[in-house]
């Protein structure tokens, strides 16, 4: 199973039924390939709609339903739409259960940067701010390292995306819970000792006496949202 | 009965060079993009645009972009559009970018009469940066200033008669809080349907905010 694979399907259990989900752009939006048999949730998608689902075949596209990146998708029965300020409402005022958003660095205060590389990279923030501030659970999937550098520092160099601490962050080699006392090691991956984590981590991490090692579901036949 | 019908050529022809536009759509989802190529085709130059992105090269404001028709954009992201972003590394295009609600609720808070807006998205960013903030119940609040336009131009679904406008799913977007916060209104929809053909209930955007409607395309009749 490849790093982002196993990131998703890790990601993919901190989901309930009901809960309506924002999931990012590339990593994050594969976690809905691998929900568990049983759970349905919501998809919102911050371009104005909540119910999207996967286009369920070729020539059924329609140009005024996509998702935030302009791709064509279908809405289950249920499906609602709204304009920018409605759709960032339900994101800013607490009413989006779940944001499952990329990394670039994640500090021991749990504080995200995932939005630009001054100098390099300058996409905009789109809606990640309004993500992170808002939602009431922030789950980062993002690789543990780039490059074989840390990506889980004492403190971030990149621009933050918010100050707000994230409630989770999953990788290929951990799941790792930013609290008020700093980053606590929760689990770790298949086959992964908490010395390799350590090793690969610059931040300084807590281990409980007992860490166990991280449930992976199997894939499930489900259309990508 | 005074018709708000006009053509795009009319529609362009109202809009200076330097002009302040907002523009409706999500990556040209819900864009006016009848507007847009006359824009390009009549040369409006030193545009400010305030818009949620730069859509592709080719496709929506991408077009204006290409053209190099904008000096400035106010966009919560441009990394689908490559050409803006060489454009600002060259200096030729000022880019402010702010996050996407704060963007909505900024326009909001023009079209509604309101002083500005007070949120946490941005506090401990560069976001932040030369912004004042306020604090409520001990929490700290940006405080984001209106955002205003000298013309809206939107898509619509659908327009009566009397310039009532529907949307159709994600292409309603920007365009609702859009119509709000200019000083002119111009409607692109898709029809233009008899007044009472668009029920009350289904109207988003009041008649009272739409100043224009471009004319539709016409496939047939004489």
């Amino acid at each position: 199973m490849d790093a982002k694979g196993l990131i998703a399907r890790r990601v993919a259990l901190e989901l309930r039924s009901g809960d309506l989900v924002n999931l990012g752009i590339g990593l994050p939006t594969t976690v809905a390939n691998y929900l568990p048999p049983g759970v349905k949730v919501w998809f919102q998608s911050e371009n104005g709609l909540i119910g999207m689902q996967a286009l369920p075949a070729e020539g059924l596209e329609d140009e005024s339903l996509t998702d935030a990146g302009a791709g064509y998708v279908g809405a289950i029965p249920g499906a609602c739409s709204f304009d920018s300020c409605i759709s960032f409402g339900l994101i800013r005022g607490g009413h989006l259960d779940v944001t499952v958003l990329g990394g670039l660095q994640v500090d021991e205060a749990g504080r995200l940067a995932n939005w630009m590389v001054p100098g390099k990279l300058v996409p905009g923030m789109g809606g990640a701010m309004d993500l992170v501030t808002g939602a009431r659970r922030v789950i980062v999937a993002m690789t543990h390292t780039a490059k074989g550098d840390p990506k889980i520092l004492k403190r971030c160099t990149l621009p933050l995306t918010s100050v707000r601490r994230v409630s989770l962050v999953v990788t290929e080699l951990a799941v790792i819970e930013p609290t008020a006392e700093g980053l606590v090691l929760r689990e770790v991956a298949p086959g992964v000792t908490t010395e390799q984590v350590i090793a690969v981590t610059e931040a300084t991490l807590t281990i409980p006496a007992s860490v166990p090692e991280m449930p992976i579901v199997e894939a499930v036949l489900r259309e990508p949202a | 009965m005074n018709s708000k019908a006009i053509s795009v050529a009319g529609a362009v022809e109202m809009i200076p060079d330097g002009a302040r536009l907002m523009i409706g759509g999500f990556l040209g989802v819900g864009s006016p993009h009848r507007i847009i190529d006359g824009l390009v085709r009549q040369g409006r130059t030193q545009l400010t645009v305030i818009a949620n992105d730069t859509a592709r090269p080719g496709v929506g404001i991408g077009k204006l972009i290409e053209a190099k028709l904008v000096r400035k954009a106010v966009v919560s992201h441009i990394g689908t559009n490559p050409e803006t972003q060489r454009q600002m590394i060259a200096g030729d295009l000022e880019v402010e970018l702010v996050p996407q609600g704060t963007l909505a609720e900024c326009i909001r808070a023009a079209g509604h009469g309101l002083g500005g807006v007070l949120t946490p998205t941005g506090i401990g960013t560069i976001v932040a940066e030369g912004k004042r903030t306020v604090e409520i119940d001990g929490q700290p609040y940006l405080l984001e200033l209106p955002v205003k336009a000298d013309f809206a131009l939107l898509a619509a679904q659908r327009a009566d008669y009397q310039g009532n406008l529907e949307y159709a799913l994600t292409a309603r977007n920007f365009n609702p809080v859009m119509a709000m916060a200019a000083t002119t209104v111009i409607a692109e929809p898709k029809e233009i349907v008899p007044v009472g053909m668009i029920p009350p209930d289904a109207v988003v955007t009041p008649y009272v905010l739409v100043d224009y409607l471009i004319e539709r395309e016409r496939m047939h009749g004489r």
